[in-house]
Formats: C-alpha cells, structure tokens, sequence
C-alpha cells in the first residue's frame, strides 16, 4: 500500500526520540550524529527497528541535520545513502505485521532566514532540495520536515520537496509555549500555507509535552482539511545520575495522545525523550480507536507570517494605496527606488485597520518583477498584514508569490483562457486566493447574468487545475456610473447571484464606481454600503477616505457583526474631527510662521514641519524654504549635538521633521515636474556580513537632509555590489558601515575594489569597532564618529 | 562534560529599568516628552517580546590560562581569572525573540530616532534577562559574575563551539551567521562560573 492510501484509512504510527537515545548511547556533545548512519549503522538499524518492533508504521532516517552547511555532497550522498538502508534493514528483520514505510527527516537547517538573519530564501530552497534529491534517489518512501520554528524556512523546506520529488510530504512545527511559532506564526497561519502548497499532513513536533500542545493540536484541527499529526516530547528534560530522562512517562504520555486522537488527531509519533517504551503504549492504547473521519473546511483564507485572516460575514478591507495609478509621487518613489516610502504607505493603512494590503508597483520604466519581489520582502519583515499580490505580469506574479511568507491574494485572473492557464498553476504550485474578475475574450458583459456564466466557466476550469473553490474570489468589477447609468447595478447584481448562487466571496476595487464625478467619496461610500448589502466579503479601497470608513464602521454595527457597537464607537470619533491642517494652522496661527517652522525642526515635531511646510508653499518658493528655515534649523541641532547639548535621539526627531517638510516639498516639486535639491550623490551600505543598518540610517537620513542624493544599498551588500553602483553613478563618495570586528575585513576589501575600480570615489567608513587609525589601516579616506561629521565631511568633498 | 541535558527557561516579564533605556540611548537626563516616547515605544515592544533561555552544566578544568570547559579548550587569562576558584560552569544563551528586531527594523526605515530608541530597549532587556537567569541560578549555586565570548581576550569564535553543545536554534531559536552575529539580534551567550563552596549537585 502507499502511504497516501495508508494515510487516507488509518491512523498511522510514527516513530519517537533518536538523538535522545544516541545520546544515551554515547553521542557526544556538538557531535553529528548523522554521520553514525556510517560509523554506527547496527545502532541506529536497532533504533528503528525497535520503531517498527513497537508498532510504528512510519520511521524517520537519522538525517535531521542532513545538509550541505554540515557535509560536503559526497559525505551528505554516503550519510543519506546509509540513513535509508539502515531503515531499510530494520524494516526487513521487524517481524512487526504494520504497514512499514521510510521517511527521509529534514530537520531545519540552523540557519535564520533574511532579513533577521544572513541565509538567502533561494539557497535554502536548493539546501534542502539537495538532500530531498537524495533521499529520491536512494527510495524514501515520504518527506518529513520536521521541528521547524520559523514559517518561512518551512516553505523552503516544503517547495523543494514538491520541486525535487513525487512523495508525499508531511510538516510538523515546533510551537510555543505562547502557541506561536519562533518567528510568530499561529496554527492556523502554517495551515492555510502548507495546505494551500499541497503539504499531506500537518501538525506540530518536539518543543513540548503533549499537554502544553493540547491547544494547539486543537486549534490545527479546527481549520486542517489534511491530517493532523501531533509528535511531542517525553515533557521537560532533567538529570538523575548523570542521565538525561524525560518528565512524563509512557504511560501518562500515551494517555495524553490518545485524548488528542479521540479529538481527530491522525498522525501520532515521539520527539525529544520518548523511546520504543512509548510508541508500544501508544499502539496498545489507540489500536481499537476508528479514526475520526477529516472534514473538509470550506473556509477561504489568507494568511502572513504571523496570522490568518478568514473570509465571513463580517467584510475585509483591503488597502489599495499601495499603487502608482493617477499617483504622481508614488511613481517618482517607484522609480527612485524609495522603500520607505512604499513601506510608510503600508503602514498607514495597517494603522487605519485594513487587513490586507495590496501590492501593485506596476510602472513602464521599471523592473517590476524586481521591484515587486523587493517590495513584498520589504513589506512581510516589518508588517504583518497578509499581502494581495497585485500585478498582469504573470513572471512577477511568481517570483512574489514563491518569496512570500505565507499564503497570499493574488489580484487577478479573468475568465480569458489565456489568464487561467498562467495563473491558475501559480496559485496550485504556491497557495493562495485568487481573485477572478468576470471578464473574458469578449470583454466585459454589459449584463449579470453574462457576469455569473463567466464566473461559472472559472470555477469549472480550476477544478480542472485542482484548486478548490474556496480559494477564488469574484470581483465583478465596478465601472463608473458616468459613463454608464445602469453599470453599478449590473455590478450589484451579478455581486449577489455570484454570492448567493454559486456561494462564492467577493471582492471589488470600490472607488472605480464615481470615476469622472465631483466629489467622489461619497459616491464610493454610498456603493460601498450597497454592495456590502448585495454579499460583498471584500473592498479593495482607500482607508484614509472617511466616507468609506464610516460606512464600514456603521454596516458592521447595523448588522449585528460589531459587538456592543464597540469598533464604531472607538472609530466614531474619527469621522467628525476636523482636519489636522487646520489644528496645525491655529496653534501657530498668531506667531510668525517662517521661524514656526524652524521651532517645529529644532524641537523635532515631524506632523508640524510638515503642515507648516504646506502652509509656507502657498506664498514662498520650495527652495528658498529649505535655505531660510529648514537648513538654519538643522545648522541649530547640529551645532547643539557637536556641543554635546543635544542628544542623538533629539538630533534624530529634528531630521525626521526635516525630513517630513522635505516630503511636502518633494511631492510639490513632482507635481510641478521639477527637480529637488541636489547637492551630490552618495552611495551608502553596511557591508557584506553585517546586519546592523541603524548607524547607517541616521547618516543617510542626516545627508539627504543636508540635501545629498542618497542611493542607499542596504545591509550585508558584496562588494562588487557597492562598486557597481558607484560606477553608474559616478559617486564621488560612498560610506561604509560596519558594526562587527568580523566584518570589517569585508569593509577592506570594498575599499581596495573601489580604489581599483572607482579611483575618483572618497571612502568614509564608521561603526562601533572602527576609529580613526584602523579606518586608515584598511585604506579609507575618511573616519567619522557620528553623522554630523559625514555631513561636515561630504561637504568639504563637493566643495573640493 | 558530565552530563548531556540541555535545559530550557521561558521567564514572565523583567522589570524594566527607564534609567537603563535612557543611558542606552546616550540621553544622560530626558524630559517627560522624551520620556513619554520611551515609553509607548516600551509597551510596543513588551507586547511582543519572549524570554528565552536554554543551558547546561560543564565541568571545567583551569591550568595557566588554559581553559577546558568540557566542549571546548581555549586560550585566555581573562576568563581563567573569571573562573578562578571553579570547577563546574553553566553555560547559557538567552535571546528576548525576533520581534524586537522588527520593531527595530520597522522603525530603521520610518524612524531612526524611534530605532535608536528601540534598539536601547532591547539592550536593556536582554541584559535584564540574563540579570533575571543568574538570579535564578544563584539561588542554588554562587555564581561568578558572567562572562561572553569576545569579552577581554576570550576569543568570539567559541561562539560555533557553545551553539552546538546548546544546540539554541531548536531550543530558544538562536542562530549563528557566518561573521559570528547572532539572531535575533537581541541575544547573549555567556559561561558563568559556579564557585567552588557549593556542593550541591544541579536538581
């Protein structure tokens, strides 16, 4: 029988400890006890043979820490050729009557994915696909990745299985006390990520005893639609003797399980500190039990690092702000490559209280693949909002879909053969929700019912593709009433067939609805209120518009979904106030407001500089503003920090409100077409090893201030990187940064190739471990202690 | 090294010392304003961070400036000085999580004052952390004050060496990069010496 089959029937015996007992056995502390595969094989064939004697149907090979970071390929080809065997033999001299299969365990690599940490997504992937091709090779019968506690590198785990085999695979995560992964994920985030990319069982493993995992193993039961499997340890570890035992034993052990089979658990097993011992009392306690059948849940789900969020009765926001379209200072971000800028978009809406944010940097100049994937990167490490990825170009659609922690939206499919045949495969291959518009060859029908057919003809041809109905959207697609009077009730009915007929949610871009009229808002808010009624589950929309939050607020309380009224009235206040220009206005409205600026940058006030600043545009010329009240007031801090009368943080409050008034001036000057200041052009980065940028940020912020053009690299940047850039742009300097003795000879060998390479190029170099004579041992120009001195430096360098 | 068993410690809440944040943030007085960001900044992170630790005993031997901890040898007159007069160490690795390394991040691309700020709370609360372990420990043991890799001239390297006999990404999920920089960032390794007078076995 195969395990899929096996699985299906059964509920199936996976084995318990193996580095506890090798311990036991003599392993040595720090020592690879993959490699006694090779120098120990009748241990470890007794191991698992005393699995199998014990009732397991499944046991794992002793390759847990199997990969190319511990071994070199041929030891790792002897270590996973003798793991396999070792089973191989056990499974032939076990008298056992089970079914008996072999699982090639993978373990997590040791490693921290980026950002947080310096291990590549991609290289994870191929990490662990090597030992996956192996294991191939050599007639594992299933994948076990196992022990994870950080969603992402579980993804890597699970897209090389898929990629490199046909087996089946099963997940288990390591979880929390908090029932949480390391990296933040909840039960039902992992789930909807490893169901949605095809996993076969999932569930969680070591960590705990099963008593602390009753909570999890509960909240995996109530959204899997796949088995579950539940593989803790023997409790806590302690010492008697000398020896390591465990705190909970066989039998309390076996009693704790089963309670958890009874609930619908299918898969059960051991980790740390379990034994033989405990498998037997497993098999005798569960032998009679019928497995509880496995309902299929018919929730439609998205989810992010950390959490899911599920489709129901109560309407999700989707922020859409996230997009160039008919924004002149969103492109002028895209094309000068200005993630914060991007990011502080996201963040807002997060503030705002949308659930998902859509993604779309779709622009002709650009490399939107690229771009895209960065921004999805940049996005998923500071919010965890789950992200709708939002492009046409199906290659970008893909390269964020495979980069994304978690299981995303996905805007958009339509009803053209041509779409469903690139798009569908993605969303089978990765997970995800797919939002479908009802268009097609033929454009979009003038009527409903034309409408639903094409959703029809959608649903049919994923089910073709294997992807369930759950995960598709209808967005049935909101033409502006200006053009045509009858369109948003087409839209509106064909909403509420697709609801209530085909019992499928629904998204739609709101505001296209007052395209071409005055005073769109509240045509949108009004539509909004009409299509939440006609069964809309999902609006993609502008959070910072007042009219659609108040018609969000007040359906959610008329309808019975906000408890005690309690959301509205937090957010009631919000839709009265009045605007913050004018609060900023009158509180400096009787003092003169040329040095009310300056006042505001001197004592850091970011959302005054700011106000102030559009106030100041009515009447004065932007670059006369900077060079009257915004550089005097940077020149009072300056002064005062180099003083020692200001400290880096007030230093850094009045750059931030500097920086805010610049913004203002920035996006005056887009609008206008014209070009900021621009003084000279500076290449930044923390060099290649080293992760700490906040040192570089502040010298960055401080420079773009002074009115530099920054291009800011970023951290753990190669060398031949840095130089790349200083080449395109003829920088005359580049600054450097670095925070760890180890990684200053990273920082050397960046100078020596910008000295060959760039000759015209000034180095400045700072960090924690640097001074002003090991700055010069390793060839740079220039040592700054702070950010004021790389100022006062890059001036007397364009100056000269 | 006698004995194996890795242990493992998820501790509530430290107290938190604003004085500590303040001195990490290089402000040597604040005023309320000042104070009033620290502090909504402190109940963003407290939100989120864990307390975690995992350790080991080891029995150690001292000749000269050789020191063997059971896992590894090393060269250094500082640490033998630290560890005059024990036999026995433990051996710890005490992380408060990766979400005060987002937060950090986060505010590194909006904020670099509020970063500067954030990052002196995560100093602040992992040195509060290891401050709460030892307390622990010497309710049972006299302790020796702790001491790191990269301290005086106890070399960063052994940082690989303590990783795998403390085996901390699966225990606390701490990881090790290649230019010996740990993850989450917030993190410390360190050996405390278990002074001699004290008899009595780890429970």
């Amino acid at each position: 029988m195969n395990f899929i089959d096996f699985l299906k029937e059964n509920i199936v015996f996976l084995d318990g400890g193996m580095g506890t007992i090798l311990q036991s056995k003599g392993l040595g502390a720090g020592e690879h006890p993959e490699l006694w595969n090779i120098t120990h094989p009748d241990i470890i064939k007794d191991i698992h043979k005393a699995y199998f004697d014990a009732g397991s149907n499944v046991v794992n090979t002793n390759t847990f820490g199997a990969n190319l970071l511990n071994f070199s390929l041929s030891e790792l080809d002897d270590i996973i050729r003798n793991a396999i065997k070792n089973a191989d033999d056990a499974r032939r001299e076990s008298n056992s009557e089970k079914e008996k299969f072999i699982a090639l365990d993978i373990g997590p690599s040791g490693k921290l994915l980026k950002p947080y940490g310096d291990f590549d997504f991609e290289v994870a992937v191929e990490l662990f696909a090597q030992t996956v091709r192996l294991g191939v090779k050599y007639g594992a019968d299933l994948i076990t990745i196992e022990t994870m506690n950080d969603s992402y590198e579980t993804k890597a785990a699970l897209l090389a299985a898929k990629e490199n085999s046909d087996l089946p695979v099963i997940v288990t995560n390591a979880y929390g006390e908090d029932g949480k992964l390391m990296t933040g994920a909840s039960p039902e985030a992992m789930v909807a990520m490893l169901e949605g990319m095809g996993a076969d069982a999932i569930g969680a493993n070591c960590s705990l005893g099963p008593k602390q995992l009753i909570s999890v193993v509960e909240r995996l039961l109530d959204c899997a639609s796949v088995p579950v499997i539940l593989k803790p340890n023997a409790g806590l570890p302690k010492t008697v003797n000398g020896e390591t035992v465990f705190d909970v034993t066989a039998d309390e052990f076996s009693d704790d399980v089963k309670a958890l089979v009874l609930k619908g658990v299918r898969v059960v097993g051991g980790c740390c500190g379990t034994t033989p011992e405990y498998i037997k009392a497993l098999t005798e306690k569960i032998k009679d039990i019928q497995p509880k059948a496995i309902e299929q849940k018919n929730d439609t789900v998205v989810s992010s690092y950390t959490h899911a969020v599920k489709f129901g009765a109560s309407p999700l926001l989707i922020g859409e702000r996230i997009n160039p379209t008919g924004k002149k200072r969103f492109k002028q971000a895209l094309i000068e490559n200005d993630i914060p800028y991007i990011l502080n978009e996201g963040l807002s809406q997060q503030e705002k209280g949308v659930h998902i944010l859509d993604v779309n940097v779709g622009l002709p100049d650009i490399d939107e693949k690229k771009m895209l994937v960065d921004c999805v990167c940049e996005l998923q490490a500071i919010i965890n909002l789950p992200l709708q990825i939002d492009t046409s170009d199906c290659e970008a659609m893909e390269a964020a879909l495979r980069r994304y922690n978690g299981k995303a939206m996905i805007n958009s499919v339509n009803g053209k053969e041509e779409s469903m045949k690139a798009v569908f495969p993605l969303v089978k291959k990765y997970g995800g929700v797919v939002v479908a518009l009802t268009l097609d060859e033929n454009g979009i029908p003038s009527t409903a019912d034309e409408r639903v057919e094409i959703a029809k003809k959608i649903l049919i041809t994923a089910e073709e593709y294997g992807i369930n109905k759950k995960d598709i959207i209808f967005d049935t697609l909101a033409m502006t009433i200006s053009a045509d009077n009858n369109a948003a009730n087409v839209t509106l009915e064909a909403l509420n067939s697709i609801k209530n007929e085909l019992g499928c949610h629904t998204s739609l871009g709101v505001s296209n609805i007052s395209f071409g009229l005055p005073n769109r808002d509240a045509v949108n808010g009004t539509f909004f209120a009409l299509a939440l009624e006609n069964g809309l589950s999902a609006a993609i929309m502008n959070p910072h518009s007042a009219e659609m939050m108040k018609t969000y607020f007040t359906y959610r309380a008329l309808r019975g979904l906000d408890a005690n009224c309690a959301d509205y009235i937090n957010a009631a206040d919000s839709f009265t106030t009045s605007s913050p220009v004018a609060k900023a206005t009158t509180a400096v409205a009787d003092t003169d407001m040329k040095s009310a600026l300056q006042n505001a940058v001197v004592k850091g006030l970011k959302e005054q500089a700011g106000e102030i600043t559009k106030e100041l545009l009515k009447e004065n010329e932007p670059l006369d503003i900077v060079q009257n009240e915004i550089i005097p007031a940077l020149d009072t801090v300056g002064k005062g920090f180099e003083n020692k009368t200001v400290y880096l943080p007030q230093l850094l409050m009045s750059a931030e409100a500097a920086k805010s008034a610049f913004e203002i001036i920035k996006s005056q000057l887009s609008i206008k077409g014209g070009k900021g200041a621009d003084k000279g052009r500076f290449v930044i980065a923390t060099v290649h090893g080293d992760i700490h940028d906040i040192g570089k940020n502040i010298v960055k912020l401080l420079l773009e201030n002074y009115g530099f053009a920054v291009t800011d690299l970023g951290k753990d940047v190669p060398p031949e990187v840095i130089v790349e850039e200083v080449i395109k742009q003829h920088a005359p300097l580049v600054g450097l940064s670095a925070l760890m003795t180890t990684t200053v000879p990273a920082m050397e060998e960046t100078i020596k190739l910008i000295k060959e390479k760039a000759p015209w190029c000034k180095t400045v170099v700072g960090g924690a471990v640097l001074n002003k004579e090991y700055a010069e041992k390793i060839g740079a120009d220039k040592y700054c202690k702070d950010a004021m001195e790389t100022v006062r430096y890059a001036e007397e360098i364009i100056k000269a | 090294m006698t004995e194996n068993t890795v242990y493992k410690k998820t501790y509530s809440q430290p107290p938190v010392d604003i004085g500590e944040i303040l001195r990490y943030c290089g402000c040597t007085d604040a005023d309320d304003g000042f104070i009033g960001i620290v502090q909504n900044l402190l109940d963003e992170a407290t939100k989120n961070i864990s307390y975690k630790v995992c350790y080991r005993f080891a029995d150690i031997k001292i000749q000269g400036n050789n020191c063997d901890l059971g896992f590894v040898s090393v060269e250094s007159a500082d640490l033998a000085k630290n560890l005059k007069d024990c036999n026995r160490i433990i051996l710890f690795a005490a992380t408060v999580g990766i979400e005060i390394d987002r937060l950090i991040a986060k505010y590194s691309k909006i904020s670099p004052s509020k970063a500067v700020i954030m990052q002196a709370i995560g100093a602040e609360r992992i040195e509060a952390l290891c401050d709460t372990f030892c307390k622990d420990m010497a309710n049972q043991f006299s302790l020796k004050p702790r001491f790191s890799a990269g301290y005086g001239d106890l070399p960063l390297e052994i940082q690989k060496d303590i990783f795998a006999v403390l085996d901390c990404s699966k225990q606390i999920g701490l990881t090790l990069n290649n230019s010996m920089l740990m993850s989450p960032t917030k993190s410390v390794t360190a050996i405390t010496g278990i002074i001699n007078t004290d008899t009595g076995a780890n429970k």
